[in-house]
């Protein structure tokens, strides 16, 4: 199917080692991207390299090329270091592949939305050094298209599956646009502050920093542009928080129902969302049962996220059945667009001989009636279309066979077709 | 004609309450992919529905109990249509759905209702009246079905499973601003509705008209409209306590509705 080659290595197939030694650069990549097509046998490419993978595509001019010697002498490697690790597919295959990487059904976290970003970025670099026709074009466009498909028809892309992602998302089933939301930080640690910064990218707006050591909180308030709060105004200052995350030593709770009472009180009822980070935990668990307060530990949040990751399998399964149509579906336009400039150059090519030879016979009749012209143009018109009705036939039926190479063959040349745009000046000459 | 086109619209109706029981249980992708544009076509035909009608009566005076239920199923839909052009969810359709359908499927069924045969709907201000009133019934409803909306939404997050419903509803602020906006939005039609009720009441039948059952089911839906305003406003009342009042406001709503029958001058037909 058209000559589409692909060849790469993936985070399932090559251990980082492998990955590291194949990756290009940003900056390197136009000028590869152009390597790759000036390649021996090769017409159109695009590469795609991200820290999961490197994936180059391509056209080949006719019969194969061979894209491992492109791997070799681009990266100067050693063949047996990397063959091992690579995988490669051609025509049908290629095509799925390429559908199931732009739709992150290959991705390390199925469903993340990035790598169709890096697909479209790898598109920009080649179409900006001419590597992309209009083949290559057509593949990778629709495989965008696939991606956007399967993004609406399915939900794997909705659920968020890691913890503060989690976080994220029921802040805004909460809150709905986190815009202007405050942000309460109590005690310091990895995953709170990943929480925070999360919470944050996605609109928050204040931020308060509390730390039993003061100064700590001072260093944190500053990295985040927050206030830095003393630990004993703990109390007094949380219920201006939308959402507190939690990850204090503390031995104890920090937060008990009857504080959650009196910041809902203070608040006018308005909802809040504590997120509770520590073990042992920092916030009482029975806060949740007030109404306006939701209380997420980290065993909540770990257990909502892998009850994403479930969901993200099953939704996985859908999208493979959607790729599987799409493949069809672009196999059976290629099918028939093969066959379709031949199509085009044939009908040129009878109706430029029609013409002039009207035109010769003007020449010997002189003056002719309106109505002898309109049964002049019927009568010659009428007679090609019953010659071509068959060439046409048996070229598409010879397209959806998948045989047409020979059938177009024979048609060019029995009716001497040059290329498309060359037999049309050639023909205006007869 | 005018019923036939109601009828095609309660077809249409009919698979809102499908998406409604739906709901519920799972997203089901072909409903909620066709949802949207076939309410669109039963509220079009609701509309032409409503119209005809009125272009053959000659007045926009509802003349049945049926015209006002198909006119109170077609103020709450506009309702419903506004808030999802600015929310962007189908989701008070839960609530929204069954209940016009009903309102429809009764009005549609075709029964010869009692007309409202008394001279005192001939007057401009019964007109006034009815569409104020109308309006704040669709608004409260409205705003009941958000206030239940909000209920589920807030047990969904407390149950810390997710996915499902959790995603499918909208946010819980959002749901909370519906609710919130269209009890406010409501509450000025409600009031000068039943000042102008009470305007018309005095002028045609005394003051003793006031201790009709109506009246008094009236007065006390509007006592806990006003109620549910005032907690919302002061002191931010949302969740379950909301829902417990809205809920008895709705259900204060209904026996006022209902009340047409058994009142003694409201049911406006000629002795």
């Amino acid at each position: 199917m058209n000559r589409f080659l692909l060849i790469g290595v993936n985070h399932k197939t090559a251990p980082v080692e492998v990955r590291e030694r194949l990756a290009i650069p940003e900056s390197r990549l136009p000028e590869a991207t152009k390597r790759l097509a000036g390649h021996a046998g090769i017409e159109e490419a695009m590469i795609v390299s991200t820290c999961n993978r490197v994936e180059l595509v391509a056209r080949a001019q006719n019969g194969t090329a061979d894209l491992r010697s492109f791997i070799r002498e681009y990266f100067q490697v050693e063949p047996c270091t990397v063959e091992q690790h690579l995988y490669e597919y051609r025509e049908r295959e290629a095509v799925r592949h390429l559908f199931r990487v732009t739709s992150s059904l290959d991705s390390m976290v199925v469903g993340e939305p990035q790598i169709l970003g890096q697909v479209k970025q790898a598109y920009a670099v080649a179409r900006g050094v001419g590597a992309i026709n209009s083949h290559l074009d057509a593949l990778v466009t629709r495989a965008f298209a696939v991606a956007k498909r399967v993004r609406s028809e399915t939900a794997i892309g909705t659920s968020a599956v890691s913890v503060a992602s989690v976080a994220v998302e029921l802040a805004q089933k909460i809150f709905g646009s986190l815009e202007g939301r405050a942000v309460y930080l109590i005690g310091a640690g990895k995953m709170s502050e990943l929480a925070a910064r999360h919470l944050l990218a996605h609109g928050a707006g204040s931020i308060f920093v509390a730390n039993r050591t003061y100064e700590k909180a001072l260093e944190m308030a500053e990295r985040f542009h927050g206030n830095a709060i003393h630990f004993d105004k703990l109390y007094e200052t949380a219920d201006k928080a939308d959402i507190v995350i939690t990850s204090t030593g503390a031995p104890h709770a920090i937060f008990r129902r009857e504080h959650g009472e009196r910041f809902l009180a203070r608040r006018k009822n308005r909802p809040m969302f504590f997120i509770d980070i520590a073990v042992p935990r920092d916030v009482d668990p029975a806060m949740n049962d007030l109404d306006g307060i939701f209380v997420y530990d980290i065993d909540d949040l770990q257990q909502v996220a892998s009850a994403h990751v479930a969901d993200r399998k099953k939704e996985a399964e859908r999208a493979e059945q959607i790729i599987e149509i799409e493949v069809e579906r672009f196999a059976a336009r290629l099918q028939t667009s093969n066959v379709v400039p031949t199509i085009v150059s044939l009908q040129e090519h009878l109706e430029n001989i029609r013409q002039a030879e009207v035109e010769r016979l003007r020449g010997r009749f002189g003056q002719t009636t309106p109505e002898q012209e309109a049964a002049i143009e019927a009568l010659t018109r009428g007679i090609i279309n019953k010659i071509l009705h068959t060439p046409i036939t048996t070229l598409k039926s010879a397209a959806r066979d998948q045989g047409e190479g020979p059938v177009v063959e024979l048609i060019r040349r029995i009716f001497n077709l040059e290329d498309k745009s060359k037999a049309a000046t050639d023909g205006s000459k007869d | 004609m005018p019923l036939f086109w109601l009828r095609v619209a309660v077809g249409f109706y009919g698979l809102g309450l499908l998406y409604a029981l739906l709901a519920l249980v799972r997203r089901h992708e072909i409903i909620s992919r066709i949802i949207m544009p076939v309410i669109g076509i039963a509220f079009v035909l609701h509309f032409v529905s409503l119209t005809e009608h009125y272009v053959n009566v000659g007045r926009l005076m509802p003349d049945s109990i049926h015209t006002s239920e198909s006119l109170l199923a077609f103020l709450i839909m506009v309702f419903f249509t506004v808030v999802y052009v600015r929310y962007r969810t189908t989701a008070p359709g839960i609530f929204v759905f069954p209940l016009v359908f009903l309102l429809t499927f009764s009005a549609a069924v075709g029964l010869k209702p009692p007309q409202f045969t008394s001279p005192v709907l001939r007057s401009g201000w019964i007109l006034v009246h009815v569409a104020l009133i109308f309006t704040g019934y669709a608004a409260l409803f409205f705003s009941f079905a958000a206030s239940l909306l909000y209920l589920l939404q807030e047990r969904t997050l407390k149950s810390k499973r997710g996915g499902g419903l959790m995603s499918r509803l909208p946010a819980l602020e959002v749901i909370d601003q519906m609710g919130y906006r269209s009890l406010l939005l409501g509450f000025p039609f409600m009031t000068f509705g039943i000042v102008a009720g009470s305007v018309i009441a005095q002028a045609e039948f005394g003051s003793h008209y006031f201790l009709d059952p109506k009246i008094v089911l009236s007065l006390l839906m509007y006592a806990v409209y006003m109620l549910l305003v005032y907690t919302r406003w002061n002191s931010g009342w949302r969740g379950r306590k909301a829902a417990y009042l809205s809920t008895f406001a709705f259900l204060a709503a209904i026996l006022a509705w209902a009340a047409n029958y058994v009142s003694g001058v409201h049911r406006f037909i000629a002795p």
